[in-house]
């Protein structure tokens, strides 16, 4: 089944276009990439998808129902996004409760005490640090605290926006463990925006190559890996991590 | 080359905590002649207390001490503020992580590369203006006369990071650090700066402190590695040697990176518990 469908995308920031016509299909439990350098578009796709992004044309459909231009409740229980910067994305003055809390409280949810020790508990945090606040903790903890967050409402999709970037080597792959693990456990689906390749290589199963607002190419990850991209420029981000990694 | 440009000796750099004092670098030496060397570590290992406490930029309360810490025979624990200023800049400069909050947002790129320049030195107006250019175009900026009239806000990440390169090159220093230059940039982006920052260094044989939390491209942009882990430095070694690094800190640093032909199923996380008493 398709999880997330994306049709003729064409998203802008007022007068300025900036993606045009992209197109994806995301089948259920499969781990997406998008890559590409700064400014191509792909990190704005993932806010349309998450709604920071109103302005946008074409169609938007997560499980075969289509996403309004609004704030919509019922897609914001199937897909939830976690953010880049893990000490930009919390709320300095609440506590790790009140932030797990809040998107239960928005949908009327109950057994919220349960709830939040049980996704503390699958992202791998200590009880101790339920009601610390976000400077108590190291960017992993917090990291942890954002996918927490993101896990509440229990979402089939997650949409990830350069998850460990800000993180060290050491600790972007503990993330990067615990977002495999998660994703096996409560099958979910992952959009995710990273210009790591070898982190696409260890995490996705496809990807898409962008490039000023479009899609170049759309590849498996066995393509990556054997470096079979088709296109020129899919072909010099490549090197441009081979050589990084000498 | 006999005296080596800079020679650092049990270098130690303090804070005090409610809880006493704490270390965050511990008896730390090296020496480095006009080579390339790479420091390397996790965020809070100490690499940037040690890159700042060579210019002395340890803010108080923290304290630094040594038993020798010394720049081309000059010793650096000596000299008084006003003799440290003569230093900065002309002798040793460094580069920033990110260009966003290290560039003066209400002067033009054009002003504050020839601030750099007239701080050290006397020069008719003609001269700064020619200087400026050259060193925008050395940077590989294309258009120099466009850009030095430019404001920080209107140039791209990557294009900021080569201005403060070109700002802290026209001095002419001897040795430069380089505090995480790419980290804020584009991956695209980043080879770029670093071929600049190489070729530079390398033409004017400069000395170059390259401090980075990513080994591969210190790896390969450095000819000297240091490892830090916790305020010490656990391990030296010759880039090229870096594969065969023995500390098991090290080795777990390279082994948490990912691959571009990954096959492992989950990456190996570091036990921190085996070094922390080494």
């Amino acid at each position: 089944m398709t999880a997330l469908s994306l049709n003729n995308l064409d998203i802008s920031y007022g007068e300025t276009p900036i993606t045009h016509g992209v197109s994806l299909d995301i089948a259920e439990g499969e781990s997406f990439a998008l890559v590409g350098e700064s400014g191509s578009g792909k990190s704005t796709i993932l806010k349309a998808i998450a709604g920071l992004a109103p302005e946008w044309t074409g169609s938007i459909t997560a499980f075969g129902k289509s996403r309004s231009h609004g704030i919509d409740r019922h897609f914001a229980r199937l897909c939830q996004m976690v953010f880049q910067d893990p000490y930009g994305s919390l709320h300095p003055r609440k506590t790790i409760d009140a932030t797990l809390s809040e998107p239960l409280t928005i949908h009327g949810i109950g057994s919220q005490n349960e709830r939040v020790e049980a996704v503390m508990a699958s992202v791998g945090l200590d009880r101790k640090f339920r009601f610390r606040f976000p400077h108590q903790l190291s960017g992993g903890q917090r990291q942890r605290v954002a996918i927490a967050r993101a896990l509440m409402l229990e979402p089939k999709i997650l949409l990830l926006d350069e998850p460990t970037s800000a993180l060290d080597v050491s600790v972007q792959a503990e993330i990067l463990n615990l977002l495999k693990r998660l994703r096996r456990e409560q099958n979910l689906t992952f959009l995710m925006v990273t210009h790591n390749l070898p982190v696409v290589s260890f995490l996705c199963d496809r990807l898409a190559v962008m490039r000023q607002g479009r899609i170049v190419e759309i590849a498996d990850v066995a393509d990556l890996k054997q470096g079979a991209l088709r296109e020129a420029y899919s072909r010099e981000l490549m090197e441009i991590s081979a050589t990084h990694a000498a | 080359m006999n005296t080596p440009l800079l020679e650092v000796d049990n270098l130690r750099v303090t804070f005090p905590t409610p809880r006493g004092d704490i270390d965050v670098v511990r008896s730390v030496s090296f020496t480095l002649g006009r080579e390339r060397l790479g420091i390397v570590g996790e965020s809070g290992s100490g690499k940037s207390m040690t890159g700042r406490s060579i210019l002395k930029l340890i803010r108080a309360p923290g304290t630094v001490s040594a038993d020798r810490l010394a720049f081309d025979g000059i010793d650096l624990l000596a000299q008084s503020e006003k003799q440290m200023r003569a230093i900065r800049g002309a002798r040793i400069s460094m580069v920033m992580q990110d260009p966003k909050f290290s560039l003066n947002p209400v002067m033009t790129i054009g002003e504050q590369i020839a601030e750099a320049l007239l701080t050290h030195q006397r020069l008719p107006r003609r001269e700064v203006g020619q200087r400026v250019k050259a060193m925008l175009e050395s940077v590989r900026i294309d258009d120099p006369e466009r850009v030095a009239k430019l404001y920080p806000h209107e140039v791209s990440g990557g294009m900021g990071q080569r201005v403060m390169i070109a700002m802290m090159l026209i001095p002419e220093p001897d040795l430069l650090i380089a505090d995480e230059p790419t980290s804020a940039l584009d991956v695209s982006v980043q080879a770029q700066v670093l071929d600049i920052i190489d070729e530079l260094v390398k033409r004017k044989g400069m000395g170059l402190i390259f401090i980075s939390h990513d080994l591969n491209l210190v790896s390969s942009y450095c000819d000297r590695i240091l490892v830090m882990n916790t305020g010490r430095v656990v391990e030296e070694c010759e880039a090229g040697e870096l594969r065969n690094a023995t500390h098991p800190y090290t080795r777990g640093l390279l082994a948490a990176i990912p691959r571009l032909d990954e096959t492992r199923d989950e990456l190996p996380v570091l036990d921190r518990s085996a070094w922390a008493n080494s």
